[in-house]
Order: C-alpha cells, then sequence, then structure tokens
C-alpha cells in the first residue's frame, strides 16, 4: 500500500503559539487514525526568537523531520520567517501565511530593512501562496493570540479530516474560557480561503 | 490507550509505570520536562535537586534502599554527576538506577554539543537508546529490568529531537517490584575503600562480560533484513531518519548503544553486500565495530560529525539524485536571534557594564544573551558556575590591575548550582573580584523551574528559601562587600558597581526586586507603556542601543524637525515604542538624555510592581 505521507512546517516567532497549533495538528492526526510525529526546539523559543514546528502524518512516519523540499504546508505566523523556509518548499508547496510583521532586533536597531518583497517572491515562485490575515481576523474576535487557531481553520479547510475531529481536539487542549473565542477563530478561518 | 507524547513525556510516563518511586533533576534543556512531568504522578517522590551531582547522589540513595530511583539530565549535566556515577558503576544498586542523559546535538540551546554514549563505555555500564517515544517509554522500563539484574546503574540517552519531538505511545499500568526498601548493610559492597573498591573492579569486569552475552539476545538490538545489497546499522533518532532515506535497506537497529552485540553485528555484516553506519556525532559505533575488525563502507567518512543528522543530509550523502531546493530569495534576511524580553531586569545591569567598559565573566542562563549586540558585554562563559572559578584566577595573576576592569555575572540558579564553593574559595583566596549575582527568582532560560532560592518547591509547595546576602557573608565575604542593589535603577546600579569593582577585596552584588519578567506569580502588574514624544525626539538610538524588543527605530521622520524651543534641527530617524510590548520598566525613561520618552504621569517608576512572597524580599521592601 503507499505510504502517503503529508508534511507541514509550522513556524513563527516564539510567543505567538507555533508550538500550540502543531501540538493541535498532531492531536488530530493520531484522533483521525493517523500515524502522526512532529519535532520542535523550544528551549530559548520563549525569548522571540524563529521558532518552528515540523508535523508529519500518514499510515507510517519514521522521521519527525521533514526532508527539504518536501514540505506539503507551510504555516506562517509571520511573514519574514517565510523566508528562512523556502528550502524546505517546492513549487506544489501550499502557502499560509499570516502577513503579520514582527521587526527582528536588527530592525528594531535599524541596521537592517524589514523585506518589502516577501510577497512578491513568493507569488513569483510559487503557484499556491495565501495570505491569510489571521491576527486581524483573531483580534476582530476580541483576542489577536487567537491568530495561529484562525490559521489553523485554514490548514483544515484543505485537509481531508472532519471538521469535527479538529473542533475536538483544540478544545481538548484549550481552557474552558478560551473555547467561544477559539472555536469562532476556527469557524473564521475556515471561511478565510 | 494512545496518546500522543514528547519523548520527555514518555520518558516520566514510563518511570512512573516502571514503578519509580523516587526521581531527581536539574533543569537543562532538553531534559527539562522529564522532571516536571515526573512530578505529576503522584507516587513518585520527584524534586529538583540544586546540580545534577545532587540529583544523581540522592537517585543513588533511594536505589540503595530497594526503591526504583531515576535521575535526568542535560548531557554536560553528566559531566557535573560524573564523580559518584564512576564509583556507582562499581558498587551496582540494589533497586534499579537509571540515568537518563538528554544530549543536545546541533547545540540548540547548550555551550556545546559533547556524545555521551562514551559515558557509557567509561563507566562500563549499559546505555540505552530510544528511536521515538513509544521506545523512550518502554526502554525505561526495560533498564530498570537490566539495571537490576546485573546490578548495574544504565544510562538511558535522548538527543532533542527524541525529548521534544512527539510521537504516539501506548499507555500501560503502573507496576511497582515486589523489593523491599530498607536499610542493609553491605559495606564491601558499597564501601569504596581501596580494598574493596579493588575487589568491585573485578566484579564489573565480569558483569560487563554478561552484559556483552546479553546484548546478542536483547530483544531491542533486531536485524531487520530487506534488500541486502545496503546493510545500515544505526539507532537512536538516526535509525527514524535512515529509514526515511532508505525505505528499502536492511537494518540492524542497535536499542542497547553499549555493549554492542558483536556477534549479531557480525552475522548482519555477512548477510549484506554494503555496511552503512550511520550515527549522530562521534565515530562509536563506528570505532567499536572496527576495532572488532570489520570493515565498513561508509561511516563518518561521508556523515557529518558536527550538528545533528536529518533525512535532508542522508538524503544529500547518499542520494545522488537529491538536492535542497535552490535559493529562491538572495537578499540577507534579518536574523530573529532569541533576545532578553522586554521589562528584563538583565538588561539595565548590561548596560551599565558595557558603560564602564568592564571585562565579564559570564555564566549558564537567560543572561548569556548580554553576549549579544548590541548590549554585546560578555567576554566569557563557559559551563555553570565558571564565571566565579575563572574570575577568581584571573584576578590571581592581575592583582591590582585587575581593579576597576573585570566583574563576573551569574543567575541565582547557577550560583546555587557551582557558584558557592568557586565563592569560598575566593573568599578564602583574597580575590579581588566583584561577583554580581542576578537573582530573578526563578531557573528561567529552561522555563521556570524552582531551586533552593525560589521558596517553592517543584510540586508548588512553601520551602526553605536561601539568603544571599547571609550566605555569601558565611562564605567569608565581609559584609561591607555585599551589597543589594536595584537593577532597574541605572544610576544607583552604576554607582554600586563602580565601587565595588574597586575595592581590593572579594564583592558580592545581589540584584534586588527584580523576578523575571515571565513569573506570573512574582509580578503584580506592568506598568502603564512609555511614549516616545516624536515631536521632541532627536534620534540619539540611546534607547535603541539598550535592545528592548519593544524600541523600534523609525526612519519616516528623519530629516528636518522643529525643537520645543523652535530651533531647526535634522535627525536621522525617531525611536518607537511599541505599546503591546513595553512593560514601563523605566530603563529607556532613564537613557533618554532629553526627556522625550514620558508614561502617562510625570513620575515614570522604576522596575515593576511586585509580590514579595519571598521572606528576603519583603524584609528587604521594609528595612
Amino acid at each position: 500500500m503507499e505510504n502517503n505521507i503529508t508534511n507541514i512546517l509550522v513556524a513563527g516567532v516564539g510567543g505567538q503559539g507555533v508550538i500550540l497549533a502543531s501540538d493541535l495538528m498532531a492531536d488530530t492526526f493520531l484522533e483521525a487514525g493517523y500515524d502522526s510525529k512532529k519535532s520542535e526546539v523550544h528551549g530559548m523559543a520563549q525569548r522571540g526568537g524563529s521558532v518552528s514546528s515540523h508535523v508529519r502524518f500518514g499510515k507510517k512516519v519514521d522521521s519527525p523531520i521533514i526532508k527539504m523540499g518536501e514540505v506539503d504546508y507551510l504555516f506562517m505566523t509571520e511573514k519574514l520567517e517565510t523566508l528562512r523556509w523556502l528550502s524546505y518548499c517546492n513549487p506544489d508547496t501550499v502557502f499560509l501565511i499570516d502577513p503579520l510583521e514582527i521587526y527582528p532586533p536588527a530592525v528594531n536597531l535599524g541596521t537592517m530593512e524589514y523585506p518589502d518583497d516577501v510577497e512578491a517572491t513568493l507569488k513569483d515562485n510559487y503557484k499556491n501562496v495565501h495570505f491569510i490575515k489571521a491576527t486581524e481576523i483573531a483580534a476582530g474576535l476580541g483576542n489577536a493570540r487567537a491568530g495561529n487557531v484562525v490559521l489553523l481553520g485554514t490548514l483544515s479547510k484543505l485537509l481531508d479530516i472532519d471538521e469535527d475531529v479538529w473542533m475536538k481536539c483544540i478544545l481538548a487542549r484549550l481552557p474552558q474560557k478560551l473555547h467561544d473565542l477559539n472555536k469562532k477563530a476556527f469557524t473564521e478561518g475556515r471561511k478565510a480561503i | 490507550m494512545k496518546k500522543i507524547l514528547s519523548g520527555n513525556e514518555a520518558i516520566a510516563r514510563g518511570a512512573w509505570e516502571a514503578g519509580v518511586l523516587f526521581a531527581s533533576s536539574y533543569p537543562g534543556t532538553p531534559s527539562s520536562e522529564i522532571l516536571e512531568n515526573v512530578a505529576t504522578y503522584k507516587e513518585i517522590k520527584a524534586e529538583w535537586a540544586t546540580n545534577e551531582k545532587d540529583a544523581l547522589m540522592a537517585a543513588a540513595g533511594a536505589a540503595l534502599t530497594g526503591a526504583r530511583a531515576m535521575a535526568s539530565m542535560k548531557h554536560v549535566g553528566v559531566n557535573v554527576a560524573a564523580d559518584p556515577f564512576m564509583t556507582l558503576a562499581y558498587t551496582g544498586v540494589n533497586g534499579g538506577l537509571v540515568l537518563v542523559t538528554a544530549d543536545d546535538p546541533e547545540l540548540h540551546s547548550s555551550q556545546n554539543e559533547q556524545d555521551n554514549r562514551h559515558y557509557a563505555k567509561f563507566a562500563k555500564v549499559p546505555m540505552l537508546e530510544p528511536s521515538d517515544s513509544q521506545e523512550a517509554k518502554d526502554f525505561v522500563k526495560k533498564a530498570f529490568e537490566i539495571s537490576e539484574q546485573f546490578d548495574t546503574p544504565v544510562m538511558l540517552r535522548t538527543v532533542t529531537r527524541i525529548s521534544h519531538s512527539k510521537t504516539p505511545v501506548e499507555l500501560e499500568e503502573r507496576k511497582v517490584p515486589d523489593r523491599p526498601v530498607e536499610l542493609k548493610k553491605e559495606e564491601a559492597k558499597y564501601v569504596m575503600l581501596p580494598v574493596y573498591g579493588r575487589q568491585r573492579h573485578k566484579a564489573i569486569e565480569e558483569r560487563f562480560l554478561k552484559l556483552k552475552e546479553f546484548a546478542e539476545t536483547f530483544e531491542e538490538n533486531r536485524l531487520e533484513m530487506n534488500d541486502t545489497s545496503v546493510g545500515i546499522i544505526t539507532g537512536g533518532i538516526s535509525y527514524q531518519y535512515a529509514k526515511e532515506v532508505f525505505p528499502n535497506a536492511s537494518f540492524l537497529k542497535l536499542g542497547m548503544t553499549w555493549p554492542l552485540p558483536g556477534k549479531m553485528i557480525g552475522e548482519f555484516i555477512s548477510k549484506v553486500d554494503k555496511v552503512y553506519v550511520i550515527e549522530e556525532l562521534d565515530p562509536f559505533w563506528e570505532d567499536n565495530i572496527k576495532a572488532m575488525g570489520y570493515k565498513i563502507d561508509a561511516g563518518k567518512d561521508k556523515v557529518p560529525i558536527c550538528g545533528e543528522l536529518s533525512p535532508t543530509i542522508l538524503a544529500e550523502t547518499f542520494e545522488p539524485a537529491y538536492k535542497v531546493p535552490g535559493a529562491v530569495y538572495s537578499n540577507p534576511i534579518p536574523p530573529r536571534p532569541p533576545n532578553m524580553c522586554p521589562g528584563c531586569p538583565h538588561r539595565a545591569v548590561f548596560h551599565v557594564l558595557k558603560k564602564n567598559k568592564l571585562f565579564v565573566h559570564g555564566d549558564i542562563g537567560c543572561y548569556t544573551l548580554g553576549a549579544l549586540p548590541p548590549l554585546k558585554s560578555l567576554d566569557s562563559c563557559i559551563c555553570m558556575g565558571a564565571s566565579i572559578g575563572v574570575t577568581e584566577g584571573a584576578t590571581q595573576v592581575l592583582g591590582e590591575e585587575a581593579l576597576g576592569k573585570m566583574v563576573c555575572v551569574i543567575g541565582d540558579s547557577t550560583f546555587l548550582h557551582s557558584g558557592i564553593t568557586p565563592l569560598l574559595n575566593m573568599a578564602f583566596n583574597k580575590s579581588n573580584a566583584t561577583v554580581i549575582i542576578l537573582d530573578n527568582w526563578i531557573t528561567a532560560m529552561t522555563g521556570a523551574q524552582e531551586h533552593p532560592g525560589t521558596g517553592y518547591t517543584v510540586r508548588g509547595e512553601e520551602a526553605f528559601c536561601v539568603d544571599y546576602a547571609e550566605l555569601a557573608k558565611v562564605l567569608g565575604v565581609k559584609p561591607e562587600n555585599i551589597r543589594r542593589v536595584d537593577p532597574y535603577n541605572i544610576e544607583e546600579l552604576d554607582k554600586v558597581v563602580k565601587e565595588e569593582v574597586n575595592k581590593n577585596e572579594t564583592s558580592v552584588i545581589i540584584t534586588k526586586d527584580a523576578p523575571c519578567v515571565l513569573l506570573r506569580r512574582a509580578i503584580a502588574s506592568f506598568n502603564k507603556p512609555l511614549v516616545v514624544d516624536q515631536d521632541a525626539c532627536t534620534g540619539c538610538r540611546q534607547c535603541v542601543e539598550i535592545g528592548c524588543p519593544a524600541i523600534s527605530w523609525d526612519v519616516s521622520k528623519a530629516g528636518e524637525y522643529t525643537t520645543a524651543e523652535g530651533k531647526t534641527k535634522k535627525r536621522k530617524g525617531t525611536a518607537v515604542i511599541d505599546a503591546t510590548l513595553c512593560t514601563g520598566c523605566g530603563l529607556c525613561y532613564q537613557v533618554c538624555k532629553f526627556g522625550t520618552i514620558k508614561g502617562e504621569s510625570d513620575e515614570v517608576p522604576f522596575g515593576l510592581k511586585l509580590n514579595r512572597y519571598r521572606p528576603t524580599d519583603a524584609a528587604a521592601a521594609k528595612s
């Protein structure tokens, strides 16, 4: 039997909920009956550094890390961070990018500029590039921090897994008081593509 | 039931299922979550130890009574624990004793990437290496069985990609072995006087031969015969990477890293045309297999020694057709290194040390980030406690030349871990050094773990809380040379640092009222965010140079502007404060010479509003 593995790379900036988003994915894929593995590096993540997490699912998954060039979905919670992960992508990679800009130290210091050619670069080189204003949508719902779940909603629309399975796994990991917000965030994310 | 667990969560679960009664650890990436998760099982007495040596000694003590006990630590922590470890190999155990070493190839969050497989060979003890979370859990249980069967400590080695990857795990129930927990005298086994030690050395050599035999039949060393044109000897995370790149090859998967199953290796090599040894870091298996007289076709001549492996690296090495996609973006990408948080109590300290052009010996913790631009004021960082140790030696050769020129910085947790004895050494040997203890009330870098200066245990029970000033005094530092300083007050900080670094005696400066900004229980509230008056900002960049993530440089208002006095001046840009990130700590307000950074009211507070729950802080606030 063919072992089709789906590779998702989740990345952004420390504090944006990158790790949580990848945890929710892995939970959902396991719940949906797949083998699922994820890998990230924490350690220094909390302090505003670049953060990334690899998530893979399929009938049987070996490596928890994705091979460069083999990402199917690049899930980005910050715009310029996308540029760091292009070697993991291929012409068919689906990009889901929150166009949010968080300035890295060199930009804050004025020694480098925040790149203004991210959109153009991606549109010139890849055919499935989607900018989803996840943080803006979440802010509209009352809490900008739910941007990661908005983007998760968008991803869920593209994968063949029942919406209820996603919702079950998302709510299982979040405290009750955040359930309403995240249900809405997820639903809005599904509408965003 | 199946659950998706990290390797660390799985190890904790494995310890619980194995009937472990005691676990100890000192936090260190990527090992910290092991003990944090163990502490969630009420049947296990879990503790944060002062350092890894204390953790291992405690676990050994528990094991000698007959209980199953585990000590977990990062790879460099094993160096600290190596002293008891090497002799525990001699004494053996009673109840099972497992030492978990979480290695960090690629130095994601470490000062080196040493390969701790060498420790197993060095100490002549068995080592198991899981390749996913299921094995991490299962191998903990097997490690305890081996430990008791062969009367030896057993090492379980993970790497970051095992500890911090999540994979499905089948959960099972807890079984506590039927073994009495008691005090039983057996001095010839546990008193390592030379006369007994010589006997025990013979015993471990005999044990080692038995372990070698055991390795031949151990079910986690397994042959996976497939296409025999290539046979791969591997284990741990490298096994998963190799399976990804060689789905059809034959494998000898080593679950036991040491000792190696020589006969099994020979049998495997005889069945395949070409032999590849695929392992991360050092040629550990390769060298030992070659020493058995076998020839291999690919090893460290092709697979890199430095850094972690990945499916990408193996594909680049072994698949001629595979190519990493070429770069589609050629402009420089601004890097995003970790940074001290907005409001971090360490920031002003480095600002002041830089201003005073001091040579700074640093240590392990968040404050190591003081080495990065724009603060760039750390000149060495070696290992836990080294800041104080190396400063002592430097002062001895520099003598009075060192006055006013050098200082060392160390965090609270690191000081308690390894700073006490070098400070005693300083005072004893009359060093004229100045030690700054950056007390942020928690082990911050690894994600907020308790220690003897936080006031709480791992389970959140109230505990004894060390008083650093009193401790420095009993270590021999003169009371007049022990200073508490508010690290949010630049003027005070500058004055105290200048005074102490110029004294020809050992000095200790302790930061007060400065908990980690992420420590929620300590921060009552942040202050209102500060703002830069965009009309008046001269663009001098002084506030930008403190490296606060909340402050950015904006060139959109560059050019001519009119001052409050009506003069026309030129500026290159303005500083802007992000209100969502600013904690209102008051640091930028103090460095602004032109009074253009303002708070909500005229009086801008220095530091944050605190909950002073530690006795020392409450007393300091009253005095």
